[in-house]
């Protein structure tokens, strides 16, 4: 059980673990890998202690299939890895999307591709993790930028999978991870949590997915009377498989609308400084950090830089974007990949301001001087 | 007099029922069943021939892959 | 005497019918067996989890009324470990074939064994990949045709049997379709065994393998199941020549071990106690 009445030292990996348990999580399956091993340490130590479960399964292929099930079966779940392993997920993160089960995956990102660069830091999974499986989804993405930040947004990652019935990803990145900073964490029975919605109808009536007015629909879990079928084939709202192009077009278009019509709850970002900016930085993760340092840095320099930092990568946060830019000369997009998320700022930009990327891959951190550096060269 | 008539005439149903819409003509069931109950109709769908030779074995059903033959106990 | 409509009380009538399988496709029959098993035991429908990867086996659960869940390939084990971690009290039972299980699956299957997790497995072993068009699988004998084996296979096939019990699976069995009835109570007594139990279900596929290996009609490949089969208890007379191209059929191995959730829920009640301790305390 944790004290949480004291500031405590603790990693970002730690951070996301105790968010876990704070926002229901009782099941958790894992496999060791850097530099995500610490969520499933810590999980492994927890987890029992709230009557939860943990379990190291044989591969990540299990550990997805496993939270996958114990999600179906009632339990709210979560598993975490880091590059390569999260490639590995892939298919069964397709699934989930396909047959609407809510659960929470870490990426801890580390460098690429392949084994690429395990103890170091990347963040070149952002399109992965909008783009990896096959098919047409839309995924809920989210990046912390420090130790507490990673506390809240995996509560807020439970939430909105409870919320909206699909897989949540957390796209942490090495540093955040490993880092360690004071926090007092909240009082885990005063976290907001959101319950998934169950059904108030007969088990005759029963649909597993049906299609309400917002696109979100009741979930039962097995054993509760509620008999039905799930499978990764398309289906009718029985869950019942079906190759009907109605029925497909219906089932394709509502996993599309219910990320669509709630982008203002989903999509969330921090500014600083933001308000009388011209030159925007766009960070998040580790380097929104360097990019809050060097907001400062730039303002004695007498550039009017603000930061512009999604916590939600994925639905990107286009009308946000779209409104700061209006006013912006100059956005420099600091990015440690040779650039995934910039090609959403052009999209979102089109030809109101400069659009330029900072890009790092060798597994060191941007400084707020290089990003300064970067202003002084484009801002003229 | 009516009485016996009725009595003689009494319809026997078959021992076997095959419901034809889930049969896939497989043969199956005509093959194992060891009292030869069986035969088959132009399109291969089993039909009961002799009905008074089934000792209700279950033979026939618990090896119908289509779940097409059910009993009624007589 | 076996009622004979008992299927039909089981099986999800909101699907289309006739199912999906071939003309005379063992996984009906291994279906029935199924149904009857769980019928034999008073299993609540509710209460019954069942669980395939892709195949045509793994088409079985969404013919049955159960809480039925068709995931992705090779994964079923995995994702019914997940399941019966969650929620202990259901039955949970994975249905699928050869090629899920040991092939792409057969990592999870080999841990599970060793994990020994309350689940019982039903390997329907029909030496082929059926719904690809007759692909050879772990289990397709030496020296047979197969539509990736055009020049016959010269890979040695899993023993699916001797793996479970290497592995440390609790109950391991095997018979056939043609041996309906006793499929059936071997199924029967893997469910009530506490621990990861295994069943091999000996079956034809007439459509792939039965046409490239010249075997004839489903008929014909279920009665030949009848002249390679050998009981246990006449097999360990036998010596292993004379076993060669056998199927021995009944329960291989059946022991005890501790079970996984089992020994969870122990270190889950010896780290609440003290907390329960606290609030008693405090109240």
């Amino acid at each position: 059980m944790t004290d949480v009445s004291v500031p405590k030292l603790i990693q970002g990996n730690q951070a996301c673990s105790y968010g876990a348990i704070a926002a229901g999580c009782r099941f958790f399956a894992g496999y060791p890998i850097t530099p995500s091993t610490e969520i499933a340490e810590t999980m492994a130590l927890e987890l029992p202690k709230y009557g939860g479960k943990f379990i190291q399964m044989e591969d990540e292929i299990a550990s997805i299939s496993a939270i996958i099930g114990a999600s179906i079966a009632g339990s709210k779940a979560m598993t975490a890895t880091s590059g390569p392993g999260f490639s590995l997920m892939q298919e069964n993160l397709g699934y989930a999307y396909m047959a609407e089960v809510p659960c929470v995956v870490i990426n801890v990102m580390r460098g690429g591709p392949s084994t690429g660069l395990p103890t170091k830091v990347s963040q070149a999974d952002v399109m992965q993790a909008n783009w990896g499986a096959h098919g047409d989804y839309y995924p809920i993405v989210l990046s912390p930028s420090s130790v507490s930040e990673c506390f809240d947004i995996t509560v807020r990652a439970f939430n909105l999978s409870e919320r909206y019935r699909c897989p949540v990803i957390i796209l942490s990145d090495e540093v955040i991870g490993h880092m360690r900073e004071m926090v007092s964490l909240p009082d885990f029975s005063s976290v907001e949590m959101i319950e998934r919605q169950r059904p108030n109808v007969p088990p005759e009536w029963y649909k597993h997915f049906l299609i309400t007015h917002d696109f979100t629909s009741p979930m039962a879990s097995f054993g509760e009377g509620y008999r039905f079928h799930l499978t990764g084939l398309t289906h009718d709202e029985f869950g019942l498989p079906t190759s009907d192009n109605i029925e497909i077009a219906k089932k394709l278009g509502k996993l599309k609308l219910k990320i669509e019509r709630h982008l203002s709850d989903i999509s969330q970002v921090n500014t600083y400084k933001i308000e009388d900016a011209h030159i925007v930085i766009l960070a998040y993760g580790s380097v929104a950090r360097a990019a809050r340092q060097a907001v400062l840095l730039s303002r004695k320099k007498r550039f009017k830089a603000g930061l512009f930092q999604p916590i939600t990568l994925w639905p990107f946060p286009d009308r946000q974007l779209r409104q700061i830019s209006r006013k912006a000369d100059l956005i420099v997009v600091a990015e440690l990949n040779q650039g995934q998320i910039i090609n959403e700022v052009r999209r979102v930009c089109k030809s109101h301001s400069k659009v330029v990327g900072l890009n790092r891959y060798d597994g060191e951190l941007i400084t707020p001087e290089q990003i300064l550096e970067k202003i002084k060269e484009e801002h003229r | 007099m009516a009485e016996k008539v009725t009595k003689r005439y009494k319809p026997r149903p078959d021992p076997v029922v095959i419901y034809k819409k889930w049969c896939k003509a497989c043969g199956i069931c005509v093959e194992l069943c060891p009292k030869k109950v069986f035969d088959t109709d132009r399109d291969g769908y089993p039909v009961v021939a002799r009905g008074l030779d089934c000792t209700q074995c279950s033979i026939c059903w618990i090896h119908c892959p289509d779940f097409a033959i059910t009993s009624k106990e007589i | 005497m076996q009622k004979s409509d008992v299927t039909h009380q089981y099986l999800r009538h909101t699907m289309e019918f006739p199912n999906v399988w071939c003309p005379g496709c063992g996984i009906g029959i291994v279906l029935g067996a199924f149904i009857r098993a769980v019928d034999r035991l008073h299993i609540s429908k509710d209460d019954l989890a069942l669980v395939s990867g892709i195949g045509c086996t793994a088409r079985i659960p969404a013919y049955v009324d159960f809480n039925t869940l068709h995931t992705t390939h090779g994964r079923p084990i995995a994702f019914a470990t997940g399941v019966k971690l969650a929620n202990p009290k259901l039955k949970v039972v994975v249905i699928s074939g050869d090629g899920d299980i040991l092939a792409i699956g057969g990592n999870h299957f080999i841990h599970a064994c060793r994990r020994n997790i309350d689940i019982t497995v039903v390997v329907v072993n029909n030496y082929i990949y059926g719904m690809t068009g007759g692909q050879y699988s772990p289990t397709t004998p030496m020296g047979k045709r197969a539509s990736t084996a055009p020049y016959l296979t010269v890979e040695p096939p899993f023993d699916t049997c001797n793996l479970a019990i290497s592995s440390g699976a609790t109950f391991v069995a095997r018979s056939t379709v043609y041996h309906a009835t006793q499929l059936s109570s071997l199924i029967e007594k893997a469910l009530v065994k506490k621990g990861f139990s295994v069943v091999e279900a000996m079956s034809n596929c007439h459509t792939q393998y039965g046409r490239l290996n010249r075997e004839g009609t489903a008929v014909r490949m279920i009665q030949a199941f009848k002249n390679v089969a050998v009981p246990v208890s006449t097999a360990a007379k036998l010596s292993p020549e004379k076993l060669e191209g056998k199927i021995v059929i009944g329960v291989l191995h059946d022991i005890e071990r501790p079970e996984y959730i089992e020994h969870y829920q122990k270190i889950i009640d010896r780290l609440q106690l003290p907390k329960m301790a606290d609030k008693e305390e405090k109240e």
